[in-house]
């Protein structure tokens, strides 16, 4: 009895740090609708300057507090810099844009943050006054961990004073459920955003710093903190700051418990909530179906225009220069743009069912990570040639769409997102632990092409021909009623509906027709490397995906091969000629990118050429 | 217009890379290396210092076949395709006569494939995966460190000896924890049938939940317990553990524990008694070993991590097998590698022909905390040659090579 009861504080101890952690992202996106990837960003930030001011400092009790608070305004007001200095010049950019911004952020934080703090973990000190652990029926548990227990649910009554008995938290809560009008009323807008952004950065801040005493400060924690955030943002409603406190003790008691009987089900377990939270309740447990988006500058998009001359011309002139490349360049070229032309693939898959179907996928790399693995699979148990296993591929993808898809359809906007993270995200646990069947992180090696394409020039034609046919495919279906009718279900559902066309079905079809491709490419990819890992279905590869798309212009249908081109090839030049600091270059150009180019790359051109009645 | 940026991006790309790309400076040898240098700087960046010194030395005795050595790094991002990606430049770009490096099992393993498919030479420094030399082991890959088998049963020997009967596990739940533990379980086992294990915890790689993995593990009531458990998981669960009186009056054993880059960060947090594989550099009496610590600290103002000693024997092993092979063809480097003897700081190195693997040791003793860190004591070198399973077995596992 004791121990459960031990099992239980502790399940309410990490309940409280998981609360800490997503509260600030939960109460950004319900006022911004931004959803901040740096969130963990902002939390290892706090983690690292709390750790420095304790153990430079070494105050007592009292003091130990003040320099959590002290961490967390400092995160606060870095939030300040990142909204005024970033967010603020684009929130005029298409929904999501903001997103690759906040990615650009995460990859300047993780190398300015190495850089002051060096490469080596920090252990966190433990708190002084709260370093030993007390005695309950016979079993010992840490005075942190009350300590833990009692700071979430003060920190909640705050954040509810706050919003409940002040002027200022009326009107964040107003904003949270109809913006527009509360800017129509006269309200400013901009310090609203700019003070809640200072609010959710210091939160993130608060988490990073008190879990030191529990934890310490490492360079891996902005990654790893980032999807527990979202799964609780998600389950708890997003914007819901009582759900997401109802969600942690949810999480938190669920991994106490749950690792007593499935020990090896760590992983999936709270993306299995997840999902099974989001369909019986599609807006999490406390959150509000989402309003309509009234943002401003969001006229409906003109009609899909197809290639004009001008257009066409280039496309062959690129295609004949892709023909003869192989004639004067090196192998290793070769390599780069088989890459390319592989997540040219990719993107555009991604961006049919993201631009025209009006469905933003988090999870993409799910169907991507299908066909990869299938076809590794495939080779490896029945050694299946591989012309089949490519086939098959986009076969075995389309199935994982079709399940995951029939799910995700019934959501719409950013639940719709984080229906198919959960996903891609159960997808990956799965390969990831299931080690008897996918060898998990050792991946599978050794799944060479066929004779007739080992040669890097031959299975460079082989992709080549593979994706233009592929994007092709992708560009015509656009123009088909099958292409009109997604389009039409994105620009205005209701009128869709009374004429007689099921939109979720629709939705349903264009997600397994947009996976399937993606399986193809996952399976080009796995033939190209000759094996296949985690990573390939992991969180990174649907962000990477996502920034190919908004980078090239999600409102184009050029865009997602620009982007994927110009992502891949700044990405390789960098890390091939700068080993230690690619990463903040490349976090560097992508903000500059995102601040000249908001409309992304190719939406920046047309503008520039187009007259502008034909805008988007 | 839109397409020319997609096609300009290509082009500038090309021309950039050929650009910085090959200049063969005459009279050196290229060593290709490829290391998670964002993604695990901590581990990676004593590793690349001690290769950085050891090239230097060797330079500075004349080089090898007469040509002075030359590094030349690249970062994998964390990501196998990524550092398969880098190795094809390094080959063909850069023209190097070989690859090492690497630290996760899941990239050197990508290399390993990588090098079996397009017969080149890969030595693997760091990467502990059993699979690296035995089932997806090939002609073209050898290691250097040794591997999570030998490692483990060095650690079931020690616990061999003494008491302790029931036994639990904690592992994280990928490859190389599962690997560990299976290896300790199988050599364990065979020493002492009379052992159980009555329970196996299984938290996800950098997202324990501490304290609760903690409380798990107590109420199986172990005599001992095995933890494989690295970096920021073991900073948690040595915390956790300690508060709520796991280690009390329990034999624990710590897989890669005393190594500095995993015991230095808990400073005077380090546990106590544990039974660890590590790296004693500031015990260690040998003159050779202390040559190279004198060395190390002076170009680097800072003392060595086994990443160090790693990389240092990386490279001492490319500069022998490049002297022996007599040139820098790969199927002659192989020929020479297969059965290679060199001295390192670290004694004498053999890399096996049966299974590639080196026998390189380890260092195996107890963890104290002196002056508020924790070092290893009573601690003593294993030849790692006494740790692999018999020849008949080894074949077994390293099937059709």
């Amino acid at each position: 009895m004791g121990f459960y009861f031990i099992q239980f504080l502790t399940g309410l101890a990490s309940a409280s740090s998981l609360f800490l952690i997503a509260a600030g992202m939960s109460i950004i996106f319900g006022v911004t609708r931004i959803l901040n990837f740096a969130h963990g960003s902002l939390y290892m930030l706090g983690a690292y300057i709390s750790y420095w001011l304790v153990t430079t400092l070494t105050p007592g009790p009292l003091g130990f507090w003040l320099a959590v608070l002290a961490a967390a305004t400092v995160v606060g007001l870095v939030g300040i810099v990142i909204e005024t200095g970033l967010l603020r010049r684009i929130y005029q950019a298409p929904e999501l844009f903001q997103l690759i911004a906040t990615f650009g952020v995460i990859l300047i934080i993780s190398d300015i943050t190495r850089f002051i703090w060096g490469e080596t973990d920090l252990v966190g000190p433990r708190a002084p006054g709260l370093d030993g652990a007390i005695e309950i029926f016979g079993h010992s548990l840490p005075e942190y961990d009350i300590a833990m227990i009692v700071l979430g649910p003060l920190v909640l009554g705050i954040i509810w004073l706050i919003f409940h008995r002040t002027r200022w938290g009326t009107l964040v809560r107003a904003a949270t459920q109809d913006r527009e009008m509360v800017g129509a009323l006269g309200v400013n807008q901009a310090f609203l955003f700019t003070s809640v952004f200072f609010l959710g950065a210091f939160l993130a801040g608060l988490g990073g710093a008190a879990q030191i005493p529990k934890g310490g400060a490492d360079l891996l924690m902005d990654l790893n903190v980032i999807a527990e955030a979202f799964v609780i943002v998600v389950i708890g409603g997003m914007g819901s700051i009582l759900g997401a406190f109802l969600a942690a003790v949810i999480i938190g008691e669920l991994n106490a418990f749950g690792i007593l009987v499935f020990p090896q089900m760590t992983l999936v377990l709270m993306f299995a909530v997840m999902a099974i939270v989001l369909l019986v309740r599609p807006w999490g447990l406390l959150g509000r179906p989402e309003a309509v988006s009234r943002a401003p500058g969001e006229a409906p998009e003109p009609p899909l225009q197809r290639a004009d001359k001008a257009v066409r011309c280039l496309f062959t002139a690129t295609i004949l220069l892709l023909l003869l490349v192989p004639l004067f360049s090196s192998d290793f070229i070769l390599v780069i743009l088989i890459d390319i032309f592989i997540f040219v693939l990719f993107a555009v898959s991604l961006h049919f069912i993201m631009g025209p179907g009006g469905l933003v996928s988090f999870g993409h790399a799910a169907y991507y990570g299908l066909g990869a693995y299938g076809t590794a699979l495939l080779v490896h148990y029945l050694g299946t040639p591989m012309e089949f296993a490519l086939i098959a591929a986009p076969i075995i993808a389309a199935i994982g769409a079709l399940v995951f898809g029939w799910f995700s359809v019934r959501l719409s906007g950013v639940y719709f997102a984080m229906l198919t993270l959960a996903f891609a995200q159960i997808t990956w646990s799965v390969v990831f632990q299931w080690n008897d069947f996918t060898y998990g992180d050792d991946g599978i090696l050794n799944i060479w092409p066929s004779a007739w394409l080992s040669s890097k020039t031959a299975y460079y034609y082989f992709a080549l021909i593979l994706s233009l046919v592929c994007v092709y495919i992708l560009r015509r279906t656009l123009f088909t009623p099958f292409g009109y009718i997604t389009r039409a279900g994105r620009d205005s559902p209701l009128r869709a509906d009374a004429i007689g066309i099921n939109v979720q079905r629709q939705q349903w079809l264009a997600f397994i027709f947009a996976g399937a491709f993606a399986g193809l490419a996952g399976s080009i990819y796995v033939f190209s490397k000759g094996s296949v890992f985690p990573d390939q279905v992991a969180i990174p590869q649907s962000i990477d995906g996502l920034m190919m798309v908004l980078l090239g212009g999600v409102k184009t249908l050029t865009g997602p091969i620009v982007g994927a081109a110009a992502f891949t090839a700044l990405t390789d030049w960098l890390s091939s000629n700068e080993v230690w600091f690619w990463r903040s270059i490349l976090g560097a150009i992508i903000l500059a990118l995102v601040i000249l180019f908001p409309q992304g790359i190719v939406g920046f051109v047309r503008d520039k050429f187009r007259p502008p009645e034909e805008r988007g | 217009m839109r397409k020319i940026i997609s096609l300009a991006a290509g082009i500038s790309t090309a021309v950039a890379m050929t650009a910085t790309g090959s200049v063969f400076a005459a009279g050196t040898i290229k060593i290709g290396d490829i290391n998670s240098y964002t993604r695990l700087p901590g581990h990676t960046v004593p590793y690349k210092k001690g290769a950085q010194l050891a090239i230097e030395e060797i330079n500075a005795k004349g080089g090898v076949l007469g040509k002075k050595l030359e590094l030349i790094s690249r970062d994998d991002n964390g990501k196998p395709g990524d550092a398969v990606k880098k190795a094809e430049e390094l080959f063909t770009r850069e023209g190097v006569a070989l690859i090492s490096g690497s630290l996760f099992s899941h990239i050197g393993l990508a290399l390993t494939a990588y090098a079996g498919q397009k017969k080149k030479l890969y030595l693997a420094a760091e990467p502990l995966s059993d699979a690296l030399v035995w089932a997806k082991g090939n002609r073209y890959t050898f290691r250097l460190r040794p591997s999570t088998y030998m490692q483990a049963a060095m650690l079931a020997e020690e616990v061999a000896k003494l008491p302790a009967k029931r036994w639990a596990t904690i592992a994280p739940n990928y490859a190389y924890g599962k690997d560990a533990v299976k290896a300790f379980k199988e050599v364990l086992k065979a020493k002492r049938p009379d052992v159980t294990f009555v329970t196996e915890q299984w938290p996800a790689l950098f997202k324990i939940d501490a304290g609760a993995e903690v409380q798990a593990l107590l109420r199986a009531k172990p005599d001992g317990v095995y933890n494989v458990t690295f970096g920021p998981d073991l900073a948690k669960f040595v915390r956790e553990g300690k508060l709520r009186g796991l280690f009390k009056g329990r034999t624990i054993l710590g897989l890669l524990t005393g190594e500095p880059e995993y015991l230095d960060p808990l400073k005077g947090e380090a546990p106590e008694g544990w039974i660890v594989t590590g790296y004693p550099w500031y015990a260690i009496t040998d003159p050779a070993h202390k040559a190279f610590v004198a060395a190390y600290q002076k170009k680097w103002n800072d003392y060595p991590r086994i990443g160090s000693i790693v990389g240092y024997n990386a490279m001492l092993s490319v500069a022998a097998v490049i002297k022996k092979a007599g040139s820098t063809d790969t199927e002659k480097m192989v020929n020479a590698m297969e059965g290679l003897n060199l001295d390192t700081p670290s004694g004498k190195v053999h890399f096996r022909k049966i299974d590639h693997q080196s026998t390189m040791g380890a260092w195996v003793g107890k963890t104290k905390l002196k002056d508020g860190k924790g070092m290893m004591v009573d601690w003593k070198f294993l030849d790692g040659k006494n740790y692999l399973p018999s020849d008949a077995e080894v074949m077994k596992r390293r099937p059709g090579k």
